[in-house]
């Protein structure tokens, strides 16, 4: 009969009337996030920090921007350095993570937080005394040592022993310093040729 | 006493509500019926293939999610191909399956906002854009839990994927399998038996093999009008030779097919990411590379079936950690080619439905 | 004064007031003073009833579509009218410079004012009706007339191309529409025996819905065309021509242009309800209130139409115009003619078998109209795509 496809069509339209709506009412209601979301507001250990810039190298943007002078500290092991600048302008981040997938000592982690708008654009660059003073949220985006730890960073801050690394957990040829539960996962496998 | 017609010349401009982008047309109307169509693009050129020269190898991974961004993850996946081709590197097996499932999810995305936007353009009032919104949303939330991005993924890595699932992944995605095809089933009955929507697009449009072939289009448009050609398994990358799958192969090329065959596409993805789901077994997702990958001088190119054609980055590398080239095969801009034959003779409303069924995506076409 | 008005009770208590206080010789300012406090409690009625049907509309269509409508202005967001004609009239009216202006400025106020013109007609409930005209349906249909040549001033008026497209393709479609109306119209008037809305209500024994189904069917779809609703909305299709023969207006006169859209669909259902549903008769002591539920149900419909089903192509709405409803519509009064000629006291046990069989007819005209299709472009129900099984390996 002419209609009884418009019919059915109807048919799911009534129905969906009756179900819930999917609307989550901002902003009294946020979406739960997942914990390894690459948010803003990065959390930054300074004590883990040695200044080797290797995340304002990798950032495709460039927009990190770091100021080190020589110190005193770790002599023997090589000197760390004073961070003087640590900028990173967020007004062309892309939260892509590299810098954070770069950073050797665990010092540099995404945030969680996805509301940093400010009303100046100079506002928006993140310096280091903010990176400084601001309550430590980091995602559980490639750190998978927070992940073992069920870390949630919506309900915990962290501190520099928590975020602190085990070996790769993936990378073959160190299987023995893995935990026990995680050595099974780590046998080797694609060798780089 | 003949009357003196003149052809008028419409111009669709970039600003339009359904021209899927800044995508401007031109459009020399007589009466009614299109007599002449002259497409400009390039009003979203960002010069991602020159930025690419700039950027060393794993940096140009957050270019190439800009592409057609709404399928970023076969985006990535194209390129990742091409430069572990240039080493003669796999992935080790889970990272294999991982991509699969990755690509397999953003191809379901990809053409439930394909199917959406084309019945936006019928003018169904957005209620099945709102369903496939819905739907996709979940999608997104998986993306989310897997690389804490949902739209500009970044999560393939030169040597496989960046990071393994989450513990929460593998019940999600679970359920999403469960109720995902009552859904499309729902979604079906809203459009497929539809009289306005047969009324509107079945016969409109039609392209014939010859001249798709001709036109050197790809992906599920070229599959609509009956050749059965799909990289997954013409030239299997990943784990695609390990799935067992259908290529959805349409009869007449015409608008309707072209919607068919991705709502069919859809169910053929649900499948192969329940196989992967069952064949997957635990390992190393990424083979170890160096951090700033340097190839060999050479060059490679390795396409890959992205929901919306063959996509396929050709990468020169000269021995240093940036590309020398990088040049990107774009579908969707290639599968522009056959507009005039696609809608000269057509009305004005099937000029819209018509580029609502080609399904391109401006960031694609313009890079 | 005023004779014709003296039915309505509301109109004859406030002449006795005011020819109590100023007499008989100024019996002309009595009138007018009874005659305007109709009018504002009518028009003011009917268009805060439009507005807050906007409200119903979006909240409704969020609603199909598994969202939320507006929600924010005010308690469950029924200020949001409000709000939108606020904003409008904070806009700036811009008149381009090649337009026509005094067409330009006269197309928004002649599309409002038929919709108001009609309620003049239209029964709400007991002894609510402003006139008892013994030609109301022709009334209806004169009105109704001047809402397409209003679309056509404000197209022509726009001088732009977009607008001279639209309004093209919607004056061709509202002619169109209008013949098969006016058949359904006059089926109507001959089965209750006159053309007065109010004797069409009382001689509802059962509704006539239920008597002559294909014609309501076919006032649906005919009244759907005529007021630019889905699937007949080709000349607001925003994503084709932008706003068709609305592209050049902004502000109020924009706003009078959507609120005379919004109003007209409760018309629409009010003259709906008249004719085939039975008005107001069954419940009489809060008969408008029956009434009133009626119009919203035939607006419910209205949208449940909207939100599900995409929109046709002109010509194939000329298609239907022309080749599926102006001869189902002749038959359709050719039926009821023979019908009522055969019965002619329409008394209840009448009614019902004039009523089975209209429905015959329907089912005949259903399966006809089918075959038809099918034939036409060999269309099947289902889907071609098949897919091809490749060997794995």
């Amino acid at each position: 009969m002419y209609g009884s496809g418009m019919m059915k069509g109807f048919g799911v339209t009534i129905r969906n009337l009756f179900r819930k709506p999917v609307t989550v009412q901002y902003p009294e209601e946020k979406v739960r996030q997942s914990s390894r979301f690459r948010g803003q507001e990065f959390s930054w250990f300074e004590d883990r920090c040695t200044g080797c810039a290797s995340c304002a190298k990798y950032c495709p943007l460039g927009i990190i921007r770091i100021v080190t002078s020589p110190s005193d500290r770790h002599k023997q092991d090589g000197a760390d350095f004073n961070i003087d600048v640590f900028d990173i302008d967020q007004a062309r981040c892309m939260y892509c993570g590299l810098c954070v997938e770069a950073c050797p000592y665990d010092a540099l982690h995404m945030g969680t937080n996805f509301e940093g708008a400010q009303l100046r654009r100079q506002d928006l660059v993140i310096t280091v005394d903010v990176l400084r003073k601001r309550a430590k949220h980091p995602s559980t985006w490639y750190r998978p040592q927070l992940e073992r730890q069920d870390f949630d960073p919506y309900k915990q801050e962290a501190d520099m022993q928590t975020v602190a690394r085990e070996p790769y957990y993936w990378h073959p040829k160190r299987p023995a310093m893995l935990p026990e539960s995680a050595r099974k996962e780590a046998t080797a496998d694609g060798e780089y040729k | 006493m003949t009357l003196h017609t003149q052809p008028v010349v419409v111009n669709i401009g970039p600003h339009h509500p359904s021209t899927h982008g800044v995508f401007r047309m031109r459009l020399t109307f007589d009466g009614e019926n299109i007599v002449d169509v002259e497409p400009v693009v390039g009003y979203l050129h960002r010069g991602t293939e020159k930025l690419a020269e700039e950027r060393h190898y794993t940096q140009v991974i957050t270019l190439t999610d800009r592409l057609d961004y709404v399928a970023s993850m076969t985006n990535n996946e194209a390129y990742v191909l091409s430069c572990e081709r240039l080493v003669g590197l796999e992935a080790p097996e889970r990272g294999k399956y991982l991509r699969v499932i990755a690509a397999e999810l953003q191809r379901i995305v990809s053409h439930l906002i394909g199917t959406g936007f084309f019945l936006q353009d019928l003018g169904a009032f957005a209620t099945p854009l709102m369903y496939c919104m819905r739907e996709r949303e979940r999608i997104l939330d998986l993306f989310e839990m897997l690389c804490g991005a949902r739209i500009t993924v970044s999560y393939m890595r030169i040597g496989g994927v960046f990071q393994d699932a989450p513990d929460e992944f593998w019940p999600a995605l679970r359920k999403l399998l469960d109720e995902l095809p009552r859904y499309i089933d729902e979604l079906e009955g809203l459009i497929t038996t539809n009289e306005i929507v047969l009324a509107r697009t079945k016969g409109v449009s039609p392209v014939t093999p010859e001249q798709a072939i001709n036109g050197s289009w790809t992906g599920p448009v070229l599959r609509s009008t009956g050749v059965d050609w799909d990289l997954r398994k013409a030239a299997p990358y990943d784990a695609y030779d390990k799935v067992a799958f259908d290529v959805v192969v349409g009869e007449n090329g015409d608008n309707y097919d072209r919607y068919l065959v991705r709502i069919r596409e859809i169910r053929e993805s649900i499948r192969i990411v329940e196989q992967c789901v069952k064949q997957i077994e635990p390992g190393p997702v990424r083979a170890t590379t160096a951090m700033l990958f340097k190839p060999p001088p050479g060059e490679a190119y390795v396409p890959v079936e992205a929901p919306k054609g063959e996509l396929g980055f050709y990468l020169v590398s000269d021995g240093s950690i940036k590309p020398y080239r990088c040049h990107i095969r774009a579908p969707s801009f290639i599968n522009l080619s056959l507009l005039r034959e696609m809608m000269v003779g057509w009305k004005m409303s099937d000029a819209i439905v018509s580029l609502g069924s080609l399904d391109f995506n401006m960031g694609e076409v313009d890079r | 004064m005023g004779d014709l008005l003296r039915e309505n009770t509301l109109y004859g208590n406030i002449y006795d007031w005011a020819i109590g206080i100023v007499g008989e010789d100024l019996a002309w300012l009595a009138y007018t003073v009874a005659v305007m406090a109709i009018i504002l409690l009518v028009v003011n009625a009917f268009l805060a009833m439009g507005t807050l049907y906007t409200w119903a509309e979006r909240r409704i269509i969020g609603r199909f579509q598994s969202r939320v409508g507006p929600n924010r202005v005010g308690p469950f967001g029924l200020l949001q009218a409000i709000a939108d004609a606020v904003k409008l009239l904070f806009k700036e009216d811009i008149v381009p410079r090649a337009a026509d202006r005094i067409v330009f400025n006269l197309a928004p106020i002649a599309m409002l004012a038929p919709s108001v013109m009609a309620l003049a007609v239209i029964p709400f409930g007991q002894t609510s009706y402003l006139a008892n005209l013994n030609i109301g349906l022709l009334y209806l249909i004169a009105t109704s007339g001047i809402a397409s040549l209003a679309v056509m001033m404000a197209g022509y008026a726009s001088s732009n191309r977009y607008a001279m497209f639209g309004a093209m393709r919607a004056v061709a479609m509202l002619i169109s529409y209008e013949i098969p109306l006016v058949m359904v119209l006059l089926a109507v008037a001959l089965l209750a025996g006159s053309m007065s809305l109010v004797d069409v209500m009382t001689s509802q024994a059962i509704p006539f819905l239920l008597v002559t189904p294909l014609g309501a069917i076919i006032f649906f779809l005919a009244i759907s065309a005529e007021l630019n609703r889905s699937p007949f909305d080709i000349t607001e299709a925003e994503s084709e021509l932008i706003a068709g023969y609305l592209t050049e207006y902004s502000g109020m006169k924009f706003g009078v242009f959507y609120l005379a859209e919004f109003a007209n669909v409760l018309l629409a259902g009010a003259i709906f309800s008249t004719l085939f549903l039975g008005g107001w008769p069954w419940w009489t002591p809060l008969s408008h209130v029956w009434f009133l539920v009626k119009v919203m149900a035939f607006a419910f419909i209205a949208i449940w139409v909207r939100s599900t089903i995409p929109r046709f192509r002109i010509d194939q709405i000329m298609v239907i115009a022309w080749k599926v409803l102006f001869p189902l519509s002749l038959v359709n009064v050719a039926a009821i003619a023979i019908e009522v000629v055969a019965w002619p006291e329409r008394t209840l046990p009448q009614l019902v078998i004039m009523g089975i069989i209209n429905w015959g007819i329907t089912a005949v005209a259903t399966v006809a109209v089918t075959r038809a299709w099918r034939a036409s472009n060999g269309l099947r129900v289902s889907p071609s795509a098949r897919a091809v099984r490749l060997e794995v390996g």
